[in-house]
């Protein structure tokens, strides 16, 4: 009589039959090598772009915020949308290194390196526009807390310095963290260099390390302890960012919504872009045995649970403004769908709630022409989000006779363009000089499980 | 803590798998020497074990100064807004402690994160720019063993046939 077994066979994390050695020779690869005119093509476009973002914001700088389509009611447009943008896509990589590290994920060894990267990019993107959208930007240091003969402090109690802290705050951990995983990498980098100088330079980069084990145990508890903290940091710093609304008065702003709402949002565009980023990457570099299907299915699937969230707060909040009785309230989210930005509205709702939907489905999680649409899709619905949340609250506000259409310059999207042309140009020159893979967390997902004198199934 | 100002001279042995290792940890270690380390290119399950090693103290430092940072973030509100510059904003008062919630929350993380990886420098005594590297696979697929030369019962020889016999492909001296 045979015996129904069903066997859970795990899809493996790295296919190929890699052996530790392949793991080094296949990261180090793009290091080592010339980077190919695919690459110089790229970079010099990006270069192009933001050149140009550069060249408005200069032409900002002489000709003031009036080059810009800003005028009242609307004080925020493109600058506030496009910084909360940026700092939500931070937050997919801290949460990639971070909470699914102490989730024991095991399939996040494969794109942490490339994702806490990009957080960085992200961030520092998100903290240029606090200066650009000043009206005098040589005065930003005026954010800073610091000695004067004026007994001037800066307001503690306003949002917008406490955005200031978090950020600074999420840029430096997100920074040291990052760094320290890269340490022990840097170290392979430099035990393989043959070139003198490139030997110097990672040395001394790399601090040192030699794999010491009394090392690597104090290294594994610093490591976790950072995980443990910058998860509530990456909990609080869009909490922050959405304050600098929801302390506001305004109908669509001041709700007690906004934190989990915006952690949700950026958690969703900040995979997206992971995704968009990866897809690219991996086949780029022929790092498809590591970060196979099966880790863009995962992050996928993290898409489509956190769209559905942020889905769940389009509606509460259309819920709650009827439910509220407030006509304030009620027709600022009508005004939302129906009114002038209309437009914009929709945009959000079908990227950032139906399309991700798609991924219901397996073959469709699967596919990487449908998540890399998908994830661009992603990207651009949540920057109308933020569009929206922040304009429409704004144009039409509690006084008709305030009330305004707001329309971009030239500038202004040039600025914005130009802040993808600045995050992209550090993400290709990071996949020229760093390993994008996180080496010495990689390879123990290759022997886990089977005997060490086994050989390798995979 | 081995002391890395004693000159690094020695025996290392060098493994193909990590098994191999974590007997040959064993065995430095059931004859009580202390005097020895072990490089692998990622940690291995079991070998702090092996070695005998405590738990990390680390958290402690992380401890303490997210405590300093809580209440230096705090402090600093509190005396630029309460005692300095004391200024009436949105009608709250002056000690308006919620308010200052978020930046105190930040300044004990800062504080608790930068003192825990200045911790981990310290206590691993990087950056160690004059490290020798004991072997260039150690940091690709390879795992070694190093013990002192400056311990009792040490004889070059029989500490070398120890380490062949239990598996290791290389056994070097290492002055």
């Amino acid at each position: 009589m045979a015996t129904n077994v069903e066997t859970f066979i795990e899809e493996p994390l790295v296919t190929g039959r890699k052996r530790l050695k392949d793991v080094n020779d296949d990261v180090c690869r793009p290091l080592e090598s010339f980077p190919t005119r695919l690459w110089w093509i790229v970079f010099s476009a990006t270069l192009v772009v933001f050149l140009f973002g550069a060249f408005c914001f200069t032409y900002q700088l002489f000709a003031g915020i009036g080059t810009w389509g800003l005028d009242s009611p609307v004080g925020w447009g493109m600058d506030i949308t496009t910084f909360v943008f940026w700092i939500g896509i931070g937050h997919a990589g801290t949460l990639i290194s971070a909470i699914l590290f102490l989730f024991r994920q095991r399939w996040r060894t494969a794109i942490n390196r490339s994702a806490e990267a990009m957080t960085i990019f992200a961030v520092m993107t998100a903290g240029l526009f606090p200066i650009i959208h000043l009206g005098r930007n040589w005065l930003a240091f005026w954010l800073f807390p610091y000695p004067n003969d004026r007994s001037l402090w800066v307001n503690f109690r306003s949002p917008l310095l406490w955005d200031v802290f978090a950020v600074s705050t999420y840029f430096i951990i997100s920074l040291v963290f990052w760094y320290l995983g890269l340490v022990p990498d840097l170290a392979s980098v430099r035990d393989r260099a043959k070139n003198k100088v490139r030997k110097f330079i990672y040395g001394v980069l790399s601090l040192g390390w030699r794999g010491s084990f009394r090392n690597w145990h104090h290294y594994e508890m610093a490591y976790l302890i950072l995980a443990g903290l910058s998860t509530p940091l990456v909990l609080s710093v869009h909490t922050i960012v959405s304050f600098d609304f929801a302390t506001s008065v305004l109908p669509g702003w001041h709700t007690t919504i906004f934190p989990p709402y915006f952690v949700a949002g950026a958690i969703f565009s900040g995979f997206a872009m992971v995704v968009t980023l990866l897809v690219i990457t991996r086949k780029v570099f022929r790092m498809e045995n590591y970060i196979t299907i099966k880790h863009l299915e995962n992050m996928n699937k993290i898409i489509l649970v956190t769209g559905m969230m942020v889905g769940y707060a389009y509606a509460t909040e259309f819920f709650i403004s009827w439910y509220s009785g407030n006509k304030f309230e009620q027709y600022a989210f009508i005004n939302r769908a129906l009114g002038p930005y209309g437009w914009a509205y929709w945009t959000m709702v079908s990227c950032n709630v139906i399309i991700p939907q798609l991924f219901w489905f397996k073959k469709l999680r699967r596919s990487i022409p449908v998540m890399f649409v998908i994830s661009l899709l992603v990207n651009l619905g949540m920057w109308f989000e933020r569009f929206v949340i922040i304009v429409t609250s704004l144009h039409r506000d509690f006084l008709p006779f305030n009330w305004s259409y707001y329309r971009m310059t030239w500038v202004e999207v040039g600025i914005l363009v130009g802040s993808f042309g600045f995050f992209l140009m550090w993400f290709l020159l990071f996949c020229r000089v760093l390993p994008t893979i996180a080496m010495a967390e990689i390879k123990p997902q290759l022997v886990r499980g089977r005997d060490a004198d086994e050989e390798y199934v995979f | 803590m081995f002391s890395k100002r004693k000159k690094e001279e020695g025996v290392v042995a060098l493994f193909e798998r990590p098994t191999g290792l974590i007997r040959a940890a064993q065995a430095v270690r059931g004859r009580s020497w202390t005097e020895f380390d072990c490089f692998t290119p990622y940690p291995i399950h079991g070998l702090d074990h092996a070695m005998d090693l405590p738990r990390s103290k680390i958290p402690w430092v992380t401890f303490c100064f997210g405590l300093i940072g809580c209440f230096a973030g705090f402090g600093f509100q509190y005396w630029t807004s309460v005692i300095d510059w004391p200024i009436i904003i949105g009608g709250k008062p002056m000690n308006s402690w919620p308010a200052f919630i978020p930046i105190t929350f930040e300044c004990t993380i800062l504080f608790g994160g930068l003192a825990t990886v200045a911790a981990l420098f310290f206590v691993c005594r990087i950056p160690n720019l004059k490290a020798k590297v004991l072997d260039p696979e150690l940091t690709n697929h390879r795992f070694a063993i190093f013990v002192s030369k400056h311990q009792k019962g040490f004889e070059v020889t029989e500490v070398k046939k120890m380490f062949a016999e239990l598996g290791a492909y290389d056994v070097k001296v290492v002055e």
